[in-house]
C-alpha cells in the first residue's frame, strides 16, 4: 500500500519522467560546457597525456594570434552582410507573396524549397555556379560586358560569394517567418491608414513594418547566432582560403581542434565565440526593444 | 495571439488581396503587377536547382565548355550510375534516415516525459534542474564539441560500441533529448487546462496513463512541430558527423556528399548527379509534409515574438 502510494507520488513520477532526457542533456550539455571551460585553461593535446594548467595562457595567445584577429573580422563582416541581406530579401519576397494572385502557391513553394537543401548541397551547387573558368555566373558577366571574376579563388571576393550562397539558402526560412507575421497584421489597420490618406508606401512604413518588428527582431537574433557559427560552406568551398580570406571563427576553431589537436586553445576560442554571441544577442534585444512594437 | 493560432494551424493564406487601389487608372495590366517581381525572383530562386539538374546529365566535355552549354545534346543518365558506383549513396541515405528517425522518436518520447513532469509535478530539485537545462540552451555547439568527442569515444569503448566514434549511434545519442525540446513541450503542457487530467486521476488512472491517454491526444500539433524541426536539423547536420565519423559506411548524406566532392571536385556532371540524389529524399519528405515544416518554422518565428 505504501509502495503503491510512493509509486504514484509526484516526487517519484517527477524524477522518473525527467531522468532519461535529463541524463542526455546533462551528459551532452552541462558536462561538456564545464569541461571545455576547464580545457580552455589547460595546455592539452593528443600527444601529451598530461594537460597542465596554464592559467590564461590560451586566452593571451588568442589576443596575439593574427589569424584570430582576421577570423573575428571575417566573421563580423560576414554577419553584417548576411543578416540584413537575408532579412531584406525575405521581407521583400514575403510582402510580394502575401496576396491572392495566380500561381502564388508556386512562387511560395519555390522560396520554401531552399529550406529543404542541406548546406553541403547548396555549397556544391554554388561552387559550380561561381566556377571561375566554366561557371555560368562568369558567362552572364561576359554577356553584359563585365570582366571575368575569380570569385572563390580571389581573396577579395570569396567571402562575398559565401554571403550570396548562404542568403539563398536562408531565404525560405525568412520568407516563412515574415509571411506568418504578415498574416497577423489586421486588415482594419491597413484600411484605416488608407482612409486617412496614406499611400501604399506610407502604410507599409508606418503600419506594416512596425507590426512586423517582433518577427524582425527574432530573425535578426536567430540569423546572427547562425552567422557567427558559419562553418559548412567555408569547409566545403574554400577551407578558409584563399590566403585565410574566409577563415571565420568556427573554421579556425575546427582547424585548431581537429587538425592541430590544440584542444585547450580551441576551447578558449569556443568560449570567446560564446561570449561574442551573448554580447551581440543581448545588444540586439536591448536595441530591438526600443524599436519593437508589441500589440497586447 | 491570433497570429500565433493562425500559424499554429498552418494557415499561411494570403491575408488579403492587393491593398487599396487608387480610384482612377489610365491603363491596367491584364495581370497583377506583382507577377513582374515574383517571376524573376522565382527564377532566381530555382535557377541553382535547374542548373544542378542540367549539369547532372551533361557529359564532362559539355560541362567543361565555355561558354556553358545550356541545353545538353544528349541526356547522359550514366552520370548517376557512375556516382552510385563511386560512393555508396544508398548507404548514406539509409544512415541519414535511420539517424533522423531515431533522433526524432527519442526526442518525442524523452522531451514529452520531461516537459510534462516539469510542467505538472512538484518534485525535489525541479527548479534547479530546469534552470541547468535552460542554461545549456544558449551555448553554441562549438563549445561542446571537443568534450563530445571524448565522451563519445569513452562510451564506445566502455559502454556500447554502437554509440561510439565511427558509428551512426554517435550521431543520435547526443541529440536524443534537447533542452529546446524539453522547454518547448513544457510550455505547451502549461497551456493545457489541468481539469481533464485531474478527473482521470480521480478515476484511478496512473500518472503515465493520464499522460498517454488524456494529454498526448491533445499534443499532436506541438509534437508534429518538434518532429519536423528535429528531422530537418538531424538530416542537415554536418559538423558533428564530420568529427565523429570517418568510415564511409557510417556516413550520413551531407558528410558522404562532402567526402565525394573532395574526391571528385572537378568531375562536375557526376558530382551533380550525386548531389541530385542526395537532395531527393529530403525534397520528397519536404513536399509531402510541407504544411508541417512551414507551420513549425512559422511557429518558432512567432513564438519569438
Amino acid at each position: 500500500m505504501q509502495l503503491r502510494r510512493a509509486l504514484d507520488s509526484e516526487q517519484f513520477n517527477g524524477w522518473a519522467f525527467v531522468t532519461p532526457g535529463t541524463l542526455v542533456i546533462l551528459l551532452f550539455g552541462a558536462v561538456p560546457i564545464v569541461w571545455s571551460g576547464v580545457l580552455s585553461f589547460q595546455k592539452s593535446s593528443l600527444l601529451g597525456s598530461d594537460s597542465p594548467f596554464v592559467g590564461l595562457a590560451n586566452y593571451r595567445r588568442m589576443a596575439h594570434d593574427p589569424v584570430v584577429a582576421q577570423a573575428i573580422q571575417h566573421t563580423l563582416v560576414y554577419t553584417a552582410l548576411f543578416v540584413p541581406g537575408t532579412m531584406i530579401v525575405g521581407l521583400f519576397l514575403a510582402v510580394a507573396m502575401n496576396r491572392k494572385i495566380r500561381f502564388i502557391s508556386l512562387y511560395r513553394t519555390a522560396a520554401y524549397t531552399t529550406m529543404a537543401i542541406s548546406t553541403i548541397s547548396e555549397a556544391i551547387v554554388f561552387i559550380w555556379l561561381f566556377d571561375p573558368s566554366y561557371g555560368i555566373v562568369n558567362y552572364a558577366f561576359s554577356k553584359v560586358g563585365l570582366p571575368q571574376q575569380q570569385f572563390l579563388n580571389s581573396p577579395s571576393e570569396a567571402l562575398y560569394v559565401i554571403v550570396v550562397m548562404t542568403i539563398w539558402g536562408w531565404t525560405g526560412f525568412a520568407v516563412v517567418v515574415y509571411l506568418a507575421a504578415l498574416q497577423g497584421v489586421p486588415q482594419s489597420l491597413l484600411e484605416a491608414a488608407a482612409i486617412d490618406g496614406a499611400g501604399p508606401w506610407r502604410t507599409f512604413r508606418r503600419v506594416t513594418l512596425p507590426l512586423l518588428s517582433p518577427a524582425s527582431l527574432f530573425l535578426a537574433v536567430w540569423l546572427t547566432i547562425n552567422a557567427l557559427q558559419l562553418f559548412d560552406e567555408v569547409y566545403l568551398s574554400t577551407q578558409g582560403g584563399p590566403l585565410n580570406a574566409t577563415t571565420v571563427l568556427v573554421y579556425y576553431l575546427y582547424e585548431q581542434a581537429f587538425q592541430q589537436f590544440n584542444f585547450g586553445y580551441a576551447s578558449a576560442i569556443a568560449y570567446f565565440l560564446f561570449l561574442v554571441t551573448i554580447v551581440i544577442t543581448v545588444l540586439q534585444f536591448w536595441v530591438g526593444r526600443r524599436y519593437t512594437y508589441y500589440r497586447s | 495571439m491570433s497570429a500565433t493560432s493562425a500559424a499554429a494551424r498552418g494557415d499561411l493564406r494570403p491575408a488579403a488581396a492587393d491593398g487599396p487601389r487608387p480610384a482612377r487608372r489610365r491603363w491596367r495590366l491584364p495581370f497583377s503587377p506583382w507577377h513582374l517581381v515574383l517571376v524573376p525572383a522565382t527564377v532566381a530562386l530555382l535557377f541553382p536547382f535547374l542548373w544542378l539538374l542540367i549539369t547532372s546529365v551533361e557529359t564532362s566535355t559539355e560541362a567543361l565548355h565555355f561558354p556553358p552549354i545550356l541545353v545538353p545534346h544528349v541526356i547522359r543518365f550514366a552520370n548517376y550510375s557512375d556516382a552510385l558506383s563511386s560512393a555508396p549513396f544508398v548507404r548514406f541515405m539509409v544512415n541519414s534516415a535511420v539517424v533522423a528517425v531515431v533522433t526524432v522518436l527519442c526526442n518525442l518520447v524523452l522531451c514529452t516525459l520531461a516537459g510534462y513532469a516539469f510542467a505538472r509535478f512538484r518534485f525535489l530539485g525541479r527548479t534547479a534542474l530546469f534552470a541547468v537545462i535552460m542554461a545549456t540552451l544558449m551555448v553554441p555547439f562549438q563549445v561542446m564539441m571537443i568534450p563530445w568527442f571524448d565522451i563519445t569515444k569513452w562510451l564506445g569503448v566502455h559502454v556500447l560500441a554502437a554509440v561510439g566514434i565511427n558509428h551512426i549511434g554517435a550521431l543520435t545519442l547526443p541529440y536524443a533529448a534537447t533542452a529546446f525540446g524539453v522547454f518547448f513541450m513544457r510550455q505547451f503542457f502549461r497551456t493545457l487546462p489541468v481539469e481533464y487530467e485531474e478527473s482521470a486521476r480521480v478515476d484511478g488512472a496512473s500518472r503515465l496513463t493520464v499522460l498517454v491517454r488524456i494529454v498526448l491526444p491533445l499534443a499532436a500539433p506541438p509534437l508534429a512541430t518538434l518532429a519536423a524541426l528535429t528531422f530537418l536539423d538531424s538530416w542537415n547536420n554536418f559538423l558533428w558527423p564530420l568529427i565523429a565519423v570517418t568510415s564511409t559506411d557510417q556516413m550520413t548524406l551531407p558528410l558522404g556528399l562532402a567526402t565525394f566532392q573532395g574526391a571528385h571536385s572537378t568531375e562536375w556532371p557526376m558530382l551533380m548527379a550525386g548531389n541530385v540524389m542526395s537532395l531527393l529524399p529530403m525534397l520528397a519528405v519536404f513536399f509531402i509534409a510541407q504544411r508541417y515544416f512551414i507551420r513549425s518554422v512559422a511557429a518558432t518565428g512567432l513564438a519569438g515574438t
